[in-house]
């Protein structure tokens, strides 16, 4: 007995919309990097989901790719945060108001 | 046992990608080893000459293609159409622009320029690829190589705490973006089977529409991703800070490049891959352009600083390029392709007039330090001034062309209200244009903010560059024939 394809994809669904709801809601930059991850992570789930119910490789090899994206990515966003904490030994983005966005 | 089968490579199609990707990483293993710091005209020249050879290369593959017609090449994740030798051409002329607009402005800021050249080289091919990509997880690997390295060059200016927070706010909205836009890929996939433009187009034709639900889904959140990417309203609420507190040449850089991939790449996505769902994409991105040309207008009027009304007015031209995609004809492709080429071009070299008067720290472009800038530097207020005209679409520029081109296809489409509400957004932006060509030639209340202004002034590749587009911006609004007959040829040879 498998689980149906339905059930990976709502659990997909509901990882991404927790981590859309955390990046908008959250203030916290570490955390809201945190939830942009998760919200990829759901991507990888439902893309290697549909793979094994289309049997096709393709979305399986694609999940390598958005791991090596989401690596990069965090190197990247690390470095900012480190370079802003630095300066204001903080990392809340309601005090990143120096433009008043 | 089964062999490893390698797909067949076309280089000579992937030359203008190669040229930039691996001369931004030849250039960046060179300053590593070199052991002083390499001569910012060195880099200069260096990332120039790539410019160079990528043009040359992108000119040579779309000569190629009217040849022997379009065709797709490692395993079809990669097109070699008219359409993206087209954009390969802007792109190389955005790098070119680019490289010679931040010379003086890396050495003024100290900023390593290596570092600065290696990025804007590497985001310009993720440009390419996006444009180029026949797959959608190569388009979204060119979408990542693009912004990953435009997060680091917002950051670039460590002495402003302006440009971290540029960075960082770019950075988490274009980090959700992206998500969204993979969650897109994985639900078309899911519904499709396949990441493959042909594959996609072919499944969808034959009406195999089995998962509705799915498919929409992905295609709405396909949609969200683009829209962040380019800037449209209501996604629209990153620009403003992130092109007032990103270094100013990177700023321009941004805004050409940016707009030039996340355009190509939506372009081919909605017009090749999914053109049987026009009747459910259209009416959003219809709606979509009538926010983004309306929002970009009016709130370009009310800003104080130049920087952010140059944004709003890069939100005002994403609208007019929303307008060429709602045409959905080959008019309305080669439109936004004349569009996207003569927008980079002037949005570059007045982001670069604007480098030379945000002042010595790079922190305060206020419209006020723009007040009479015409009697001070009567070369550089001219320039500003062609170039301000042009964004608004004054005859005898290329922003008139542009402008009445993408509207020509969209009337010839039959959305007469859609092109009436574009020209009275122009009408309102040509209000806005039109305030700061008159601050530039006012008489009284000259601007006595000295700081450091000389200096910045007499900056030689940089007053070139801007000449050059000048130059280019009034000969192809006198005679854009040559220009939209390149146009229309790339289109005519796009990889169905």
């Amino acid at each position: 007995m498998s689980i149906p394809l339905s059930w990976f994809i709502i659990l997909a669904t509901l990882l991404f919309g927790i981590g859309a709801f955390g990046v908008l809601v959250r203030r916290n930059v570490l955390v809201m990097f945190m939830c942009v991850e998760l919200m990829l992570n759901a991507a990888n789930l439902a893309l290697v989901a549909f793979a094994r119910s289309l049997n096709d490789v393709g979305g399986e090899t694609t999940v390598f790719f958005v791991l090596v994206v989401a690596a990069a990515e965090v190197v990247v966003g690390l470095g900012i945060v480190v370079a802003i904490f630095r300066r204001r030994h903080s990392a809340v983005a309601d005090e990143l108001s120096e433009m008043g966005g | 046992m089964n062999h490893l089968a390698l797909p067949t490579v076309s280089y000579a199609a992937l030359a203008p990608i190669l040229f930039l990707l691996l001369g931004g990483v030849a250039l960046m293993v060179l300053s590593a080893l070199s052991r002083r710091p390499l001569a910012a005209g060195t880099v200069t020249g260096y990332s120039v000459l790539i410019g160079f050879g990528a043009l040359i290369s992108a000119l040579a593959e779309y000569g190629h293609v009217n040849g022997a017609g379009p065709s797709s090449t490692v395993a079809s994740a990669i097109a070699v159409d008219g359409f993206s030798a087209a954009i390969a051409v802007t792109v190389s002329v955005v790098v070119i622009l680019a490289s010679l607009l931040s010379h003086g402005y890396l050495r003024r800021m100290q900023i390593d320029a290596p570092a600065y050249h290696v990025l804007a080289l590497t985001s310009a091919s993720g440009a390419i690829i996006m444009a180029a990509a026949n797959d959608l997880v190569v388009l979204f690997l060119g979408l990542e190589i693009l912004s990953i390295a435009l997060y680091v060059l917002a950051a670039l200016n460590r002495r402003s705490a302006k440009s971290e927070e540029a960075a960082l706010k770019y950075f988490i909205l274009g980090g959700f973006s992206s998500a969204i836009f993979l969650f897109g890929i994985a639900f078309t996939y899911g519904a499709t089977g396949s990441t493959n433009l042909q594959v996609i187009t072919r499944t969808l034709g034959e009406g195999v529409a089995a998962k509705p639900g799915l498919l929409l889904a992905g295609l709405g959140l396909l949609l969200v991703g683009f829209f962040f990417k380019v800037a449209a309203v209501p996604f629209h609420l990153w620009t403003p800070d992130v092109y007032e507190g990103a270094p100013t040449p990177v700023t321009g850089f941004m805004a050409a490049a940016a707009k030039v991939g996340g355009f190509a790449a939506l372009l081919r996505v909605l017009l090749t891959a999914m053109p049987q769902l026009s009747t459910n994409w259209t009416p959003v991105v219809y709606s979509v352009a009538v926010a983004t040309l309306i929002g970009g207008a009016v709130l370009m009027v009310v800003q104080r600083d130049a920087k952010r009304m140059l944004a709003y007015s890069s939100i005002n031209h994403a609208g007019f390029l929303l307008v060429g995609i709602v045409a959905a004809t080959s008019a309305g492709i080669s439109a936004d392709l004349f569009y996207l080429f003569t927008y980079s071009v002037t949005a570059l070299a007045t982001f670069g007039i604007v480098t030379m008067l945000a002042g010595p720290r790079d922190d305060d472009a206020g419209i006020d330090r723009l007040s009479g800038l015409a009697r001070r530097h009567p070369a550089i207020g001219a320039a500003m001034a062609i170039l301000l005209l042009a964004q608004a679409g004054v005859p005898f520029t290329t922003g008139f062309i542009a402008k009445f081109s993408v509207i020509e296809a969209v009337v010839g489409h039959g959305s007469i209200p859609l092109a009436i509400i574009a020209m009275a957004s122009a009408a309102v932006a040509v209000f806005a244009y039109l305030r700061l060509v008159a601050t530039l030639y006012r008489t009284e209340d000259i601007a006595t903010v000295d700081l450091g202004y000389d200096d910045s002034l007499t900056d030689g590749p940089a007053a070139f560059a801007i000449g050059l587009s000048v130059v280019v911006t009034i000969f192809f609004g006198i005679f854009p024939a040559a220009l939209l007959d390149f146009g229309r040829t790339a289109v005519a040879h796009l990889l169905p």
